[in-house]
């Protein structure tokens, strides 16, 4: 337990990415089997303990602690597990502190009666930092900013080997994953599963630089749209279904209706999006990309979300059907199996994301200036002679996106970054103008934009800020109305959680207009007729 | 014999601060007055501008540094462990173990003895005198860390995080966020202990202090100014896998800057907290406190033997529960002046 608690809080106040994956793939080349197997699992959300909840750790300190006392304290801590960890007034019982793989495997084969006795006996054998672990590991949500992703690059980089061959076993393997553990240490073969229903990495695109279509030769290539939803991997293999995000989490408890619909055997790519089929004239109507953002990161849904924002999928690729791995042929022999199995299986929720006739480049540009639909990102441009890899290979997959959406607005709030941008107002909010109702006008936020500058912008923007401050609130600054900055942004939705009723997305900063009057900049209502619904 | 007269009845809490009558001076008072005793140099116990102040020769020293010729129009030093008598009171200055100087004020009159313990700690400090229990029927007690979660760690394992974290990256520099007064000068003197010989370099605000200090004969080693004449890159190289103190204001601000890639460190009683820790950018917290962590407080209540508990300043209400729970009458004291000072933790 010591050191998975020394990892906990390593992560926990390690700000770069970097120096978590060197805390990780440090602790897993010392930790033994099976904790370090645990402590993966725990890092990848991959562990729960019914039994053990919040209530019941608050119930066990109440046992020990002046309830006055617990209530200031947590008053002042805020997080219940780091409060009992702090204040627990130990009873050495002479007992060993636990391993970790020893607390995972007695809470798991506990009974509900037994948890509260196992735990408070752990408390007791255990330091602060310790406790605070524990606490942390079995109510569920370490909160170190780590990613299950993050934990499987950690995982790579110990091994040795690509992240993309972890993702391609991971949900075959289960906890403590010895097998892993000791083929990534060299000392055993590549863990076989029989469970065939695991994420293959995806195929990524490059974005298109200006003058990289000089180079390519339209006939080589296919294109189709990039639809503004999220990515997704369908698995439905030997009777197991699952639907992997583009990192491989898998989100199926969120998208019931898509799980029910997979009834095939295949693996497919597709983007997951909000979608209405039952319009007149049978076309699909896709919702705008908040409505997909509310049944996102969730783990159960309810029968009203179901219900007002049916989600859908549209394939783009079929990477493995009826068994056979078919990700070796090239994109033209896939797309025309995925056609062939899509006319014969007629999946439910599912339709085709058709591919885009074009001749030659101008004819492209004209069809991607001309996309007004606001679920269309852009274009994809894919050889038709690629075969499906893993990763983001530069040459066979373009994105072009859509030229952005831009609007000069007024910095208002400028906040300090982290880790190497401590020491920097790097996140600015601006607003627009809009009027006051009393005759004049006033700004009001509409987004906020932490990148789109240069180094040498960042020191002179965090300049500006510090000489044009009229409030301060903790590390957030408010600025006199002066600056102009023009934002980009890929689109802009009607939203309810904003002041300005209006949300943007994927805002950053396009230029810093030291030159433009704030009183030039834009009003709300420019942003707002910018809304296509 | 009469009976001896009731504490509140001579020491009291007037709108300038603690007041003791029969001796006509306030303790630590938050602004100028005529007389006061200053427990130790702290800017929110030792102001400037007092008439006559009384305290130990170092902290007089220390206020000197500080507030040059507004220290107090005049000065006298009571070394610990003598008395004075004014008015009618009996002083006498006793070790607190904050920082240098720091000292607990003990004050008889006519059979009733009131203890001021000013701030204090109870683990070791190689930079100042231990702090003494002494007997009496009233003992006035800071609080910062009046709550049960604080509990101070060992200081040895905290400052092993920093020889740790030295060793796996010793391509960084290590900017660690001290209080001028008292941890800058105690971290110091641990890291020598442990066996850091190299320089150590110093923020400009920390440099008059830590001369000071050296002048009383606590010795720190080599010190260096944490500047970059010139401003190249090689003037910075010497930053590399050094020690760095700095204010905590400056540790995330642009004074660190200057500093290659910096491991950002803070030595505080406040690092018990890790969103505390977090939210001022520490990615290595010390949990290294000059303050009585809440067992401490508890103990040394209990060693005084004093029926009564005063508290000053801190989280006053959970202490003064707690030593109502021992069978002390307790009450706060509520004193203003003396703010939440994270710093000074």
């Amino acid at each position: 337990m010591k050191a998975f608690a020394a990892l906990i809080d390593g992560l926990v106040f390690m700000p770069s990415r970097n120096g978590k994956l060197r805390l990780m793939a440090d602790y897993f080349a010392r930790a033994p089997d099976p904790d370090r197997g645990w402590a993966l699992a725990a890092l990848t959300e991959g562990l729960s303990f019914p039994a053990a909840k919040a209530g019941l750790i608050r119930a066990l300190a109440a046992e020990r602690v002046d309830p006055a006392l617990f209530a200031w304290s947590y008053d002042y801590v805020g997080d219940l597990a780091e409060t009992v960890s702090l204040i627990w007034p130990e009873r050495p019982t002479g007992a060993p502190p636990p391993a970790l793989g020893e607390v995972v495997e007695r809470l798991q084969a506990a009974r509900r009666m037994e948890v509260p006795g196992l735990i408070e006996g752990w408390l007791d054998a255990l330091g602060a930092s310790e406790r605070f672990a524990l606490l942390k590991l079995i109510t569920g949500g370490l909160r170190v900013g780590v990613s299950a992703r993050l934990a499987k690059t950690a995982l790579a980089g110990f091994g040795g080997r690509e992240v993309a061959e972890i993702e391609e076993l991971w949900h075959g393997l289960a906890p403590p994953y010895r097998a892993l553990f000791a083929w990534l240490e060299g000392h055993g073969g590549r863990p076989e599963t029989r469970d065939a229903a695991t994420f293959r990495p995806l195929m990524l695109a490059t974005p298109l630089e200006e003058g990289d279509l000089d180079g390519l030769d339209p006939a080589a290539y296919r294109a189709e749209w990039k639809w503004d939803g999220i990515r997704v991997q369908l698995a439905a293999c030997g009777g197991r279904r699952r639907l992997f995000s583009r990192t491989g989490d898998e989100i199926g408890g969120a998208f019931p209706e898509i799980v029910d619909a997979m009834s095939f055997e295949a693996v497919l790519d597709g983007e997951l999006l909000v979608a209405r089929p039952e319009t007149r004239g049978g076309d699909v109507e896709i919702a705008p990309f908040n409505r997909l953002q509310q049944r996102l990161n969730r783990k159960t849904v309810t029968a009203k979300m179901l219900a007002d924002d049916p989600a859908w999928v549209r394939l783009y690729d079929i990477l493995v059907e009826d068994g056979e791995d078919i990700r070796p042929l090239p994109f033209d022999r896939r797309r025309a199996r995925l056609e062939a199995w899509y006319g014969r299986t007629r999946p439910g929720r599912m339709d085709l994301s058709p591919l885009v006739p074009f001749d030659d480049w101008s004819t492209l540009a004209d069809i991607r200036a001309g996309a007004r639909a606001n679920a269309i990102e852009g274009l994809m441009l894919k050889r038709g002679d690629s075969p499906y890899v893993a990763g983001r290979p530069k040459g066979p997959w373009f994105k072009w996106k859509r030229g952005p959406l831009l609007l000069d607005v007024v910095l208002m709030y400028a906040q300090r970054g982290h880790g190497k941008r401590s020491s920097f107002y790097s996140d600015f909010t601006f607003g627009a103008w809009r009027p006051d109702g009393r005759g004049g006008d006033e700004l009001v936020p509409v987004g906020k934009a932490y990148f789109g500058f240069t180094d040498e912008e960042l020191g002179r923007l965090d300049r500006w800020v510090r000489n044009h401050t009229v409030e301060r609130y903790g590390p957030v600054r408010a600025v006199s109305p002066e600056l102009v900055l023009e934002v980009a942004f890929d689109s802009v939705h009607r939203s309810t959680r904003h002041k300005s009723g209006v949300a943007m997305r994927f805002p950053r900063v396009h230029r810093i207009r030291w030159d433009k009057p704030a009183s030039e900049a834009d009003r709300l209502a420019t942003l707002e007729a910018m809304i296509v619904d | 014999m009469t009976a001896a007269p009731k504490p509140e009845s001579w020491v009291r809490v007037l709108p300038e601060g603690l007041y003791v009558d029969p001796g006509g001076f306030f303790i630590d008072p938050p602004r100028a007055v005529d007389r006061a005793v200053i427990s130790h140099g702290h800017a929110d116990h030792a102001r400037p501008h007092h008439g006559h102040v009384l305290a130990t020769p170092e902290t007089l020293a220390i206020m000197r540094q500080r507030y040059g010729a507004n220290a107090g129009a005049a000065q006298q030093a009571l070394a610990c462990g003598e008395t004075l008598r004014v008015g009618a009171v009996d002083v006498r200055l006793v070790p607190a173990g904050h920082v240098l100087g720091s000292a607990q004020v003990v004050l008889d009159y006519d059979g009733s003895r009131v203890v001021v313990s000013g701030d204090y700690k109870r683990s070791p400090d190689p930079t100042c005198a231990p702090f003494e229990p002494v007997p009496c029927d009233v003992f006035v007690t800071e609080a910062t860390f009046g709550l049960p979660v604080f509990r101070h760690p060992p200081v040895a394992a905290e400052l092993d995080k920093l020889l740790r974290s030295l060793a796996l990256f010793p391509e960084r520099a290590h900017v660690v966020g001290v209080y001028a007064l008292g941890k800058c000068q105690r971290l110091i003197a641990l890291l020598r202990e442990a066996g850091h010989d190299r320089p150590i370099y110093l923020h400009g605000a920390l440099k008059g202090l830590c001369d000071l200090y050296e002048r009383q004969g606590v010795a720190l080693g080599p010190l260096e100014p944490a500047t970059v004449a010139g401003g190249g890159r090689e003037a910075r190289e010497k930053f590399r896998g050094a020690v760095v103190l700095a204010p905590p204001s400056a540790i995330a601000d642009r004074w660190s800057r200057r500093l290659p890639d910096p491991v950002v460190a803070a030595a505080s009683g406040w690092m018990r907290v890790r969103q505390r820790a977090r939210q001022r950018g520490v990615e290595l917290p010390m949990v290294i406190s000059d303050h009585a962590d809440w067992d401490e407080l508890i103990a040394t209540i209990e060693e005084t033997g004093a029926p009564e508990i005063w508290v000053t300043h801190g989280r006053e209400e959970a202490l003064v529960l707690q030593a109502g729970k021992l069978g002390r009458r307790a009450r706060a004291l509520a004193l203003v002046g003396r703010e939440e000072e994270d710093d000074a933790g």
